[in-house]
């Protein structure tokens, strides 16, 4: 009798195992862990010191291998130091200000990712995140030099414009899939393009939103002090309301899709478009609808670029936040969790440049890293077989243990 | 049994043409005939059409800007007419009167903007031909994947990939052919990734091609800020191809500049194009190729590799790419920079697209951002007043249009970016 139960527990936690090492959190994380160890791969290569002492690998191996320590320490380092905790700074402001940048960074990148990721969701490549933050910030952007309103409600109009148009330039996208079946990848290409020359020409001409007293070159004016998101931790740092936005972007981007009738129904034409109309919903409606939402999250991040500058814009507003997000979502695995955790990484990458820059380490080696991880992370069968892991379970032991904490009903 | 015919395939009689060509062309010649004509500039405009010193000089045609305007708005008008007609009888309009009203518009729109200058026709003509080089030879690339059925997203790698080898190598090697071959093989290299992951791995190719830019963004701007900017002289000098004039061609009037005195990597892309074109059309290769794009399964029945092909098809084409990212570098101005493709491989892209996946039609699309390209940088000379960012935007606004089949049908081959799972 004891034995039994014995067995079903041991085979009832190597499933758990399996199921654990076979699922995306975890091919997540090694696929992380890769993208590191290429970037060292990386720094150790380009390294001076190291490339000299190769020279004489045979005759003194320890240099080589020592210089190659120092230069993969000495990188990380100092991406730690620029992203998370600074332990050289001279006071505690200035040691915590690496996370707070991170933070910073990482608000218009998990927002623009929730907009990816609910694409994503629905069977659709929301490729044009440039271009509706670009379209967002533009009348965000009017909304904040142009015209004068009362403090809180100039804040609140400006937010609601940024995302209104984002999600307009994605319908639109949406539209045109409903309506003529343009694949919405090229369509959303054209449209960053076209989204850049319209931004451009209202940064470029007076009458418009070029500023006050400016030269030929296509800038705007710094946005009015009404309509700046608010910095969130005091005047030594320089994040602002815009993270606390995009978290309140995870959440309502985890309620749609968990929870409410259209992520439902979003979640059903991306598993299924065929199975979902035959149950009577209108796809193509699903469509356009699905397009609006991902663009109203990626205009959560056009408002983060527009109303949390201090100063002018240019028409490179989005930087590289639109493609970007892309790899954000896709490390992510489009759910909201990850999303949030893939967002912070990517954040902290962007945050660590200037220190890496300061100990002659090109801060570009995070794009490596970057890349890097998201090429295994498109391609599942090789992570696997580089780490051994077992193919995806059909048991669901920790699914079934997860939803005895977290469902209402109780466990069953 | 009846014999259920497709409407449109055997009856000409279901053939219900749209009048919205039409419709466009009218509202195209008005357009003209008003802003360029009625209401447009008085001052002459000369058309250069030789330089100095040529063997043939063709004196300079003078006229007055708004004359142009009033004489093309006339022509256009009188094609839409046409048109219409041709729309009531259930014909549609001939490709050639669509392109050709829209060039003679480019004539007027032309000589609006350099009313009182001069049009240095050569000029234009000839770096709308160096700057459409590396676009058409992408979108080559774009095709040979797409033809057997492989989404190629990562065309913007490919170029990038291309121009970083050839810059680099180049100067390494000290011989820039060397460098030339290193930019095909790595692209190719690039091309084999994709072919691999989207079909062995079944890997969604469209997320495939969006990381292998990624990747090789990062890894090119972080060999560039650390070892090119550091030392240029020794590893980012390679020079540029000499320019081989092609004699007899290049003393043709008007075209001979612009088309035959250029660098090989040019030239190269001539021989490619019409290549590709016999290749995919004339010869059993490219039916067997063609056939996979557009049947895997029936083309497995018969006894066709799919895997196989494809895997070829789409390695060769980052072959081609990768020559169209070297002439960025060695075939235009030398050193690499920073994201020197900077969105080229997208623009690609859209030309395969709007020349409806083939070689002909694509190397014209390719001509057509080419000449936007110089456009905006000539308007900007003449007519500083002029937006130019609108002329950036319209080859994105024609690719549009084009896609979502405003003007004429773009089908891209019936199983493109569906992996085969042989069952």
């Amino acid at each position: 009798m004891s034995t039994t139960t014995e067995q079903a527990t041991t085979s009832r936690v190597n499933s758990a195992m399996k199921e654990i090492l076979a699922s995306g959190a975890s091919r997540a994380v090694l696929s992380v862990f890769l993208g590191f160890v290429v970037g060292a791969l990386f720094m150790v290569f380009s390294n001076d010191a190291f490339l000299q002492s190769i020279q004489y690998f045979a005759a003194k191996p320890g240099d080589a291998l020592g210089s190659a320590w120092t230069a993969i320490a000495d990188g990380y380092a100092a991406l730690f130091r620029g992203s998370i905790y600074n332990y050289q700074a001279a006071n505690p402001v200035a040691a915590f200000r690496p996370i707070t940048e991170t933070l910073r960074f990482a608000g218009p990148l998990i927002a623009a990712a929730l907009g990816v990721a609910l694409a994503f969701r629905v069977g659709l490549f929301n490729i044009g995140a440039s271009g509706q933050i670009l379209f967002g910030a533009l009348w965000a952007t009017w909304i904040s030099t142009r015209v004068t309103l009362p403090w809180g409600i100039h804040l609140i109009v400006a937010l609601l414009v940024a995302i209104l148009g984002a999600a307009a330039y994605g319908a639109i996208v949406g539209f045109l899939k409903a309506r003529t079946g343009a694949h919405e990848v090229i369509v959303t290409i054209m449209m960053n393009y076209i989204a850049a020359g319209i931004l451009t020409f209202f940064f470029r001409t007076p009458e418009l939103l070029r500023e006050a007293d400016g030269g030929g070159t296509p800038k705007s004016d710094a946005p009015a002090v009404t309509a700046q998101l608010p910095v969130l931790l005091g005047p030594e740092y320089t994040l602002h309301w815009g993270f606390v936005l995009a978290i309140v972007g995870v959440v309502t981007y985890w309620w749609i899709m968990e929870r409410s009738t259209m992520g439902y129904r979003f979640r059903m034409v991306g598993h299924n478009p065929d199975a979902a109309r035959t149950a009577g919903i209108n796809v193509e409606r699903t469509f356009v609808l699905a397009m609006a939402v991902s663009g109203a999250f990626v205009g959560l991040a056009a408002a983060n670029q527009a109303l949390g500058a201090r100063a002018g814009m240019t028409p490179d507003i989005d930087g590289t936040i639109g493609f970007d997000a892309i790899t954000v979502a896709l490390l992510g695995s489009s759910t909201a969790p990850g999303v949030l955790l893939a967002g912070l990484l990517f954040g902290a990458f962007k945050a660590g440049a200037p220190a890496m820059q300061a100990i002659g380490l090109s801060p570009e080696i995070t794009g490596v890293v970057q890349g890097f991880i998201v090429l295994f992370i498109a391609a599942p069968p090789l992570v696997r077989a580089i780490f051994r892991l077992p193919a995806p379970q059909k048991t669901t032991v920790v699914a079934d243990w997860w939803r005895g904490i977290f469902s209402r009903g109780g466990a069953k | 049994m009846s014999t259920v015919v497709t409407p449109g395939l055997f009856s000409q009689a279901d053939v219900t043409v749209s009048k919205r060509t039409s419709y466009l062309l009218g509202f195209f010649a008005l357009l003209v005939f008003f802003a360029f004509g009625i209401f447009g500039k008085a001052e002459p405009v000369a058309f250069q059409w030789s330089k100095e010193g040529d063997a043939i000089h063709l004196p300079d045609f003078i006229v007055g800007s708004n004359v142009v305007g009033i004489v093309v708005g006339s022509l256009l008008a009188a094609a839409s007419v046409v048109s219409f007609l041709l729309a009531r009888r259930r014909r549609a309009t001939p490709m050639w009167i669509t392109v050709g009203t829209g060039l003679t518009a480019v004539v007027a729109l032309l000589a609006w903007i350099a009313a009182g200058d001069t049009i240095p026709f050569a000029f234009i003509l000839g770096n709308a031909v160096v700057l459409a080089v590396p676009l058409a030879l992408g979108a080559m690339g774009g095709i040979m994947s797409e033809r057997v059925g492989v989404v190629n997203i990562a065309i913007e790698g490919q170029l990038l990939t291309g121009a970083f080898l050839a810059a680099v190598v180049g100067t390494l090697s000290g011989n820039l052919y060397v460098g030339l071959a290193a930019a095909m093989v790595g692209a190719a290299l690039l091309s084999m990734v994709l072919a691999a992951f989207a079909i062995v791995y079944l890997v969604d190719q469209i997320i495939v091609g969006v990381v292998l830019n990624v990747l090789v963004l990062g890894i090119t701007n972080f060999f560039y800020s650390q070892v090119l900017s550091n030392d240029g002289m020794h590893t980012n000098f390679p020079g540029t191809f000499d320019i081989m004039p092609i004699p007899g061609l290049s003393s043709i009037p008007i075209l001979g500049h612009a088309l035959f005195e250029s660098r090989i990597t040019t030239y190269l892309a001539y021989l490619i194009i019409p290549a590709l074109w016999f290749v995919l059309f004339k010869t059993r290769l490219g039916l067997r190729a063609r056939s996979v794009g557009e049947h895997p399964l029936a083309a497995d029945t018969v006894g066709i590799n799919v895997g196989r092909t494809r895997f070829w098809w789409v390695t060769i084409g980052g072959l081609v790419a990768g020559l169209g990212g070297a002439a960025l570098t060695i075939g235009a101005v030398g050193a690499f920079g920073r994201n020197m493709s900077g969105g080229q491989g997208f623009i690609a892209l859209a030309v395969v697209i709007l020349g409806r996946w083939h070689p002909f039609s694509a190397a014209a699309a390719a001509l057509l951002f080419g000449f936007s390209i110089v456009l905006r940088i000539w308007a900007n000379q003449v007519s500083p007043d002029f937006p130019t960012d609108f002329i950036t935007i319209v080859p994105y606004v024609v690719t549009l249009i084009a896609v979502i089949g405003f003007v004429g049908r773009v089908r891209a081959p019936a199983a493109d970016g569906q992996p085969y799972i042989k069952g």
